[in-house]
């Protein structure tokens, strides 16, 4: 024992770590993941506080005329960094409110696809009689044709849902469950594989000995130990999430034109793209930089919660 | 094997029924009137007489029969007719687009083309460039080109194909004038004049549709022959003294094909419906952009025939893939 180095003695004398430490320091050993997060975090600070720092107003169009034809079409200038668009409104006011309305929907699309998903792969992985039925259901989600699909979606529930409401209310809702209810597959898949794993440990098996219920197993052994899965799905669920809702806004079943989201205001810029290419690249910059960012995260997430790799 | 396949093909007609059906209900439910462009002096009776024709006063199930028997059974009896010269569709009701008023698989023919080239070429290219990017970038695991590659791929796989064709546009087309912007269908390649002129157009799209395909099947490859240098077959071929190039290209590439073959296979239904945002973003009048403009003008048979389609090959190419996983992995037995 006394041949030990101090350092040695200290680290097994040190109180237990929460797990997520060691996951986190995994992570930060990976240089992609940890600039992707904190473009990620930088991103969202902009667009969450960005609003309350550069108080013009994105839907702002100068009511006197004559300024409104003088301000249109400008290039970037102290006044407007990004310049301004066809209705002379700021460009920068309009990617920030852009910004939030897409990460707002990438965000509880894939809340909600994680929900579906996690449910019907953990009812899929532990209760066998659930099995079939949901997994063929799953293969049947996944041999439809996506986007197809969502494009009738959207196109054919978009009027009845903005009449109850309201325009905006109502599209967020539509995209978000139509994004929702086409991505969970994935999730439902992999947590399945997981639980029906998990469910031959001893642990689980001396909980079920000791006569726990079904719904505090699942809460409290199964659930926590698939995490990982999860919040890997999780970001790659947020970058699948933004990509589909520009898509659906860039051929212009999205949002109205008077509420920008990246994927909209790259719609709107597309006709005018010769003369005015910077409007183009701006929401498309930003849209690839957070997707990019997100899908980096995702990878040092799998590297770091991945017990194989991690300590290593 | 044999028995695998046809209770696979078995289980496929249920699930393209349904798939039917609720593409079905759900144009059914949709809110839009097929009358909606017609001129509003037509009176109230003639617009019930035009409803009848089209068949829309009879009950939702009826219509979803008729529509099956047109799909199912007039549609291929009448290409039987167009390639054989018989005449056995005689009398029998088309699927009727009501957009162009004639029969949509007609239309759908017309489009195949456009898309099976511009789309399918992007495919190919893109997997004639991932695979040996996956396979050097997995040998020489965190060298620079490596290094490179995934972030290349990370790219490819991040950036929206809408974007990168914007992008191209405006560098290639609006600044340096090499290619045209808009995809030209009406271009006949009869000399070599419009055959480098049919090139310059497929340019951009294949490229923004290989680039996207390429990064996504060369992350497979990559991680499929990283899990395959490990294995001990490996370091027994290696002991064994067989040069390295045998060792990777035959021993290590043939096993690591089986995972990307079959995500290659599965790859091939988007070739025809998930190259929509491309299509759009060319000009390029092929299938996706039929279903965008049908669903616009509220063209329902149209809209319906079409998902439909792009659902049973989605269908079908995983049946193959699956099959064909079992074909190539011995040690994958469904039976």
């Amino acid at each position: 024992m006394t041949d030990l180095p101090a350092a040695k003695v200290d680290a097994a004398l040190r109180p237990p770590r929460n797990q997520w430490w060691d996951v986190w320091d995994q992570f930060k050993t990976h240089k992609g993941a940890l600039i992707g997060l904190i473009i990620f975090a930088l991103i969202l600070f902009g667009v969450a506080l960005g609003p309350f720092l550069w108080g013009i107003d994105p839907t702002y169009v100068d009511p006197n005329p004559v300024q409104m034809l003088k301000l249109r079409n400008q290039g970037p200038s102290l006044a407007h960094p990004f310049g301004t668009d066809q209705l002379g409104r700021d460009m920068l006011a309009r990617v920030m409110a852009g910004g939030k309305v897409s990460i707002a929907v990438g965000l509880t699309a894939m809340l909600l696809s994680l929900f579906l998903g996690t449910l019907i792969g953990v009812l899929a992985g532990f209760f066998r009689r659930l099995d079939g039925i949901l997994m063929s259901a799953t293969d049947l989600f996944l041999s439809l044709p996506l986007l197809p699909l969502l494009l009738l979606m959207v196109t054919l529930f978009r009027e009845p849902l903005s009449q109850r409401f309201g325009t905006e209310a109502g599209i967020f809702l539509l995209i978000v469950f139509a994004i929702g209810v086409t991505s969970w597959m994935q999730t439902a898949r992999i947590v399945r594989g997981e639980v029906l794993a998990l469910k031959e440990r001893e642990y689980v098996l001396a909980a079920r000995s000791i006569g726990t219920p079904s719904r505090r197993m699942v809460l409290r052994h199964v659930l926590p130990n698939v995490m990982s899965p999860i919040m890997v799905s999780a970001t790659l669920g947020i970058a699948n999430a933004i990509i589909t809702e520009s898509a659906l806004s860039f051929l212009g079943l999205g949002f109205p034109p008077d509420f920008p989201t990246w994927g909209r205001i790259l719609f709107d810029a597309v006709d005018q793209m010769q003369l005015y290419p910077l409007r183009v690249i701006l929401p498309g910059v930003a849209i690839s930089l957070t997707v990019l960012s997100v899908n980096y995260i995702g990878d040092g997430l799998r590297d770091a919660l991945d017990p194989r790799i991690r300590g290593r | 094997m044999l028995t695998y396949t046809l209770r696979r093909l078995l289980i496929a007609i249920p699930t393209l029924l349904f798939i039917s059906f609720v593409i079905f209900m759900l144009l059914d439910l949709a809110p839009g009137d097929p009358l909606a462009d017609q001129p509003l002096t037509i009176p109230p009776e003639v617009r019930e007489k035009m409803r009848t024709a089209l068949g829309l006063d009879q009950p939702a199930g009826v219509r979803y029969v008729l529509w099956l028997k047109q799909f199912f059974w007039t549609e291929p009896l009448h290409t039987f007719d167009v390639l054989f010269g018989t005449s056995f569709a005689e009398g029998g009701q088309r699927i009727i687009s009501w957009q162009f008023r004639s029969p949509a698989m007609d239309v759908i023919w017309q489009r195949l083309p456009q898309t099976l080239w511009v789309v399918g070429l992007a495919y190919v290219v893109g997997v004639i460039i991932a695979l040996p990017i996956g396979i050097i970038s997995a040998y020489k695991q965190y060298s620079w080109f490596d290094q490179i590659g995934t972030f290349v791929s990370m790219i490819g796989f991040s950036v929206p194909t809408f974007f990168t064709g914007v992008v191209l546009i405006i560098v290639f087309a609006v600044n340096l004038h090499w290619f045209p912007s808009i995809y030209d269908t009406t271009l006949k390649v009869n000399d070599w004049a419009s055959f480098w002129k049919q090139v310059r157009q497929m340019i951009m799209p294949v490229t923004v549709l290989a680039l996207f395909n390429a990064s996504q099947i060369s992350r497979f490859m990559r991680a499929s022959m990283l899990d395959n240098l490990g294995q001990d077959y490996v370091r027994t071929a290696r002991a064994k003294g067989m040069s390295e190039k045998v060792v990777v290209l035959k021993h290590v590439l043939r096993n690591s094909l089986i995972p990307v073959v079959t995500v290659i296979a599965l790859g091939i239904p988007t070739i025809f419906g998930g190259a929509i945002i491309t299509e759009q973003v060319f000009k390029v009048n092929g299938l996706g952009q039929l279903l965008i403009t049908a669903i616009y003008a509220n063209d329902l048979p149209m809209v319906q025939t079409l998902t439909f389609i792009f659902a049973a090959l989605t269908v079908l190419f995983n049946l193959i893939a699956d099959v064909l996983y079992g074909v190539l992995d011995p040690r994958i037995r469904y039976d």
